[in-house]
């Protein structure tokens, strides 16, 4: 067992879910694929289908319309699997506090349990490679 | 008894289940390496496939509401084991465990079409409208290279005149023909629509269709169906070399199945994919033609008994 827990360490591969961001994050994440960061150097790589994922990687502030598509999604996603969420929207709704936005359904541990929070608007690419490595170090 | 072992060696041993498995995802590390390089990246780590091969086996697998399970899960086998049976057939007779037996190169190229028909199934019964739009997809690529693909091993077998694989390895190679060359030629741009590398990755188009045939899949069923994905680049080229460019020597021989590797990465990474249409066009009207035309030349050279033909 402990040899397939190796290989699901070595290659992650990540859904990308966009929940309701500005594309500012959605944008970040594409920067891990160029020649300067390459995330492939660790197995990870994007994937289309949900039930392909490893990593389950939600950005933006969670609006309610969006809520049930994202609980779907997770059911949808094959077990073990590791939920993110990217930017500070989906940590702590950043600048569209739940008080002032009415559309808001709250941070994202409200619609689904997250694993890895990762600040930042948007975060840079290193503070992301070090949250999946950290993420990958504890499982 | 010691018979019965033997076999069994042969089958899942040697050149069979285990051998395939690890020399596929190798190869499949040499795939994603060169890639990388030409985009100057450094790329995944030497046990990139054996990681995402056993990785998937540890997975859920997940089964649409409304799917045909039985077809659902009956279409990964499809593909493996034809895959599977196909190169067991070749490797075997190539490191001589096996006598060469009539039709055997007809037997391959049935196998061959395994794959493809298991993709089509999965598109089918997996319940998902993109699923099924790559399953079209690939069926109408499947008529536009299989032609190909078939009139180029029809100038190999003219040529040596036999059906053996025995015998046409033991003849002189048919790439030192003007037929020759073009049928080789044609027949890796054929593979590699098999093989659904990008200019011909239409079926499972990562942008458009997210994973075509295979969207539905997770767990051991996709794991198999990456599995005969890595054997079969392994398998055709070698079935390549084998017909058209055969040398006996076991280091020539690697030289050529890499220099064949390289040319089809290169070719992956450096072309847009096409539409189903351009495609299809492409196999029909520029291949098939320029196939036909050098069977005429390969049935030329025959009749009036000119080798360089």
């Amino acid at each position: 067992m402990s040899l397939l827990k190796w290989c699901f360490k070595k290659s992650l591969w990540v859904f990308h879910f966009a929940a309701s961001p500005c594309n500012n994050c959605d944008i970040e994440i594409l920067d891990l694929l160029t020649p300067r960061w390459d995330i492939e150097r660790f197995g990870m790589k994007l994937v289309g289908s949900p039930r392909h994922a490893d990593v389950l990687l939600l950005t933006g502030s969670i609006n309610k319309k969006i809520a049930p598509k994202v609980k779907e999604v997770y059911e949808q996603t094959a077990k073990p699997c590791i939920v993110a969420a990217l930017g500070s929207c989906g940590c702590s709704m950043g600048i569209f506090d739940t008080e002032v936005n009415y559309n808001r359904a709250g941070p994202a541990d409200n619609v689904i349990p997250i694993d890895i929070y990762i600040p930042g608007c948007p975060p840079k690419p290193e503070a992301m490679i070090m949250a999946l490595v950290k993420a990958i170090n504890k499982l | 008894m010691m018979l019965i072992l033997k076999n069994l060696f042969y089958f899942l041993i040697f050149p069979g289940l285990l051998f395939l498995t690890i020399a596929g995802c190798l190869l499949h590390f040499i795939d994603r390496k060169i890639t990388a390089l030409v985009q100057s990246r450094i790329g995944p780590p030497w046990y990139q496939g054996f990681a995402d091969f056993f990785k998937l086996l540890y997975k859920e697998t997940l089964v649409p509401k409304n799917a045909n399970t039985f077809l659902f899960f009956l279409a990964p086998l499809i593909s493996f084991s034809g895959t599977l049976l196909a190169s067991i057939i070749l490797l075997n007779i190539l490191f001589g465990f096996y006598q060469s037996f009539i039709g055997d190169v007809i037997v391959i190229i049935y196998l061959l079409i395994f794959p493809s028909l298991g993709i089509i199934l999965a598109g089918s019964a997996s319940s998902n409208p993109i699923a099924s739009v790559g399953a079209s997809r690939e069926s109408k690529l499947m008529l536009g290279y299989e032609l190909c693909l078939l009139i180029s091993f029809a100038i190999v077998i003219l040529k040596n005149n036999s059906l053996f694989i025995n015998s046409i390895i033991s003849n002189q190679p048919v790439i030192y023909s003007v037929s020759g060359l073009i049928a080789f030629l044609t027949s890796i741009l054929c593979i590699h629509a098999k093989l659904g590398f990008v200019p011909f990755d239409i079926a499972e188009a990562e942008t458009e269709l997210i994973a075509g045939p295979f969207i539905e899949y997770s767990g051991p069923p996709l794991a198999l169906f990456y599995l005969s994905k890595f054997i079969l680049f392994l398998f055709l080229p070698i079935f390549l070399v084998t017909m058209f460019w055969y040398s006996a020597n076991i280091i020539f021989f690697i030289l050529k199945f890499l220099i064949i590797i390289t040319i089809m990465i290169l070719i992956k990474n450096t072309n847009p994919r096409l539409r189903i249409d351009q495609a299809v066009k492409f196999f029909w009207i520029k291949l098939f033609v320029l196939n036909v035309i050098s069977l005429i030349l390969a049935l030329i050279g025959k009749y009036y008994n000119i080798l360089w033909l």
